[in-house]
Formats: structure tokens, sequence, C-alpha cells
């Protein structure tokens, strides 16, 4: 396998409040108290249009609007753009309010839009129908963000062709706790694609 | 029946996260799905649970709910006759 160079050709972070594009601030509430009101912000900040935004969980929303932040100013994204994400907490956020609505046998109503949320990897199934991806993706559970296997991983994707570019990174939710770092990988670009780079990209 | 089609309206609003709809946007014989409120099958087995939980009405075949979720007249009528609570 040729070893080719590939580029880091944007970054994006939601991170306390706050939420950065190839490292700039480009959006801060100091006044929401809550992520389901921090995430409404940034929708509004961004303009959306999408009621389906609404009816996804709050991690779901992190990443939705994560690639939404990273693709801002692209006139469009190709159908074969891979996404590669990791987190820690799996979906487990949601796994607990389904949990609760299951521990009553006398009140026994698990609700469906709730459900459809407790697998961490739905968020890459948001992504891709809002922007018709036709790709391959891969959702992965570690410890922490782990550069060198999310990078290495999505090269290899783009070296054997099953995709042009690669959006790949963290988006982490566990008890109103988040951290969601998101980067475009692409064949163009200014920062070249190491473990490092996509490492000090993620810790900024 | 005004104020139960009243009532439907604010709980699908509230179930469904319709956040961008107010109550007077949703019209008494407007589709739920399709072009009208554009509501998906996720949707459809929210509101089967709605119907269960606050009226005490459950469907034997989740297919009936294509015909009683038509629209909020429609939905207002079918609980009427049906509700046990």
């Amino acid at each position: 396998m040729i070893k080719e160079k590939y580029y880091i050709s944007g970054f994006c972070s939601i991170k306390e409040k706050k939420v950065f594009k190839n490292g700039n601030q480009l959006y801060v509430d100091s006044e929401s108290d809550n992520l389901k009101d921090f995430a409404k912000g940034i929708y509004k900040y961004l303009e959306l249009k999408y009621p389906k935004f609404h009816k996804m969980d709050e991690l779901c929303k992190l990443g939705f609007l994560a690639s939404e932040v990273l693709i801002k100013d692209m006139k469009e994204v190709d159908q074969d753009t891979a996404l590669v994400l990791s987190n820690k907490s799996s979906s487990l956020d949601t796994d607990r309010k389904h949990q609760e609505s299951i521990q009553d046998r006398e009140d026994f109503y698990p609700s469906p839009a709730v459900f459809v949320y407790t697998l961490p990897n739905i968020i890459m199934g948001e992504i891709s129908i809002k922007n018709k991806l036709k790709s391959e993706n891969a959702f992965f559970v570690t410890e922490s963000f782990d550069a060198e296997f999310v990078s290495r991983y999505s090269e290899i994707l783009i070296n054997t062709g099953k995709a042009s570019n690669v959006i790949c990174g963290w988006v982490d939710l566990d008890n109103d706790k988040y951290d969601v770092f998101l980067a475009f990988l692409s064949k163009k670009g200014k920062i070249e694609l190491t473990k490092e780079e996509l490492n000090n990209l993620y810790n900024q | 029946m005004a104020e139960l089609r009243e009532e439907l309206k604010e709980k699908l609003i509230e179930q469904l996260s319709l956040e961008d709809v107010e109550v007077s946007e949703i019209g008494d014989n407007d589709p739920l799905f399709g072009d009208g409120l554009g509501l998906d099958s996720i949707d459809a087995l929210e509101l089967i649970v709605l119907l269960e939980k606050d009226y005490g009405i459950k469907l034997k075949d989740p297919k009936e709910g294509k015909a009683i979720f038509e629209s909020i007249s429609v939905m207002a009528d079918y609980i009427s006759k049906h509700r046990t609570k």
C-alpha cells in the first residue's frame, strides 16, 4: 500500500459552552444552564432549518451541530465522505432515560423516540441523512480520544478508495458533561494529518 | 370535542418535540403525516404510546394507527369513543 499524505482541512470543537472552528471561537453561551438550551442556541446561531434536530437526543445534537459547523462554508460534501467517530460514554446518557421509563412495571411506557437513540452510531445516521452521505461509517468506544487509531483507520479508508474524505473525531456526553471534536480529513489542506497533529488540535 | 382537539395539539407538540410549531398552526383536519406536519414512523409509534398512556387505548394492531392518526379531528373522534381514562 502506497503511503500518501493526507491533511486536516478543518476542525471544530464544542467544549465548556463554546464552539470553535479551526481554532477560532465561533459561538459562546454564558446564559444557558443546561445542554438542551446550549444546543438550541447553536442551532439558532447557525440559522438551521431542520425540524428533526429537535427530536434528536443531546448526544446526537452535539455531533450533528459539530458537523454543521465543520462543513458550514463548504459548497457541498462528497457523498462518499466517511464518518469515523468515537467516545467514552457510548449512548449512556439516553440509555439511562430509557431505563427510567421501563423501571416501573406498573408505569411501563418506554418512548420509541428515546429508544432509537440508545446507540451512539445514530449520530452518524443523522449526519448522513442531512448531508445525503452514502459512505462508510464506524463508531468506536474507547477510554479517551485515540488519535492514532482514528487517523490510521481514516487513512485506510481514503487510501483504499472507500472514501474521498473523512469526518472523524470524538463526541462524548455523560450527565451534561460534553466534549466534542471533529476534523475533516482530505487529500488537500495545510495541516498534514499525523496522530500528533490530530491530538494537538483535539487538546486545544 | 373542541377541548380534546386542543389538548391533542398541545400533546403532539410536547411529545413529538415539534418546537417550531404552534398550536394555532395545526388545523383540525390537516394531515399529520406526509405533507401535513411531516411526522415520521417513530412519531407514529410515539402516538400509539400516547393513546395507551393518556387515554387507556391499546391498539391491537399498530397498522390501525394509519387511519386513527389521519388528523387531529379523526384522532379526537376515535379517542372520545374508545377512551378508558
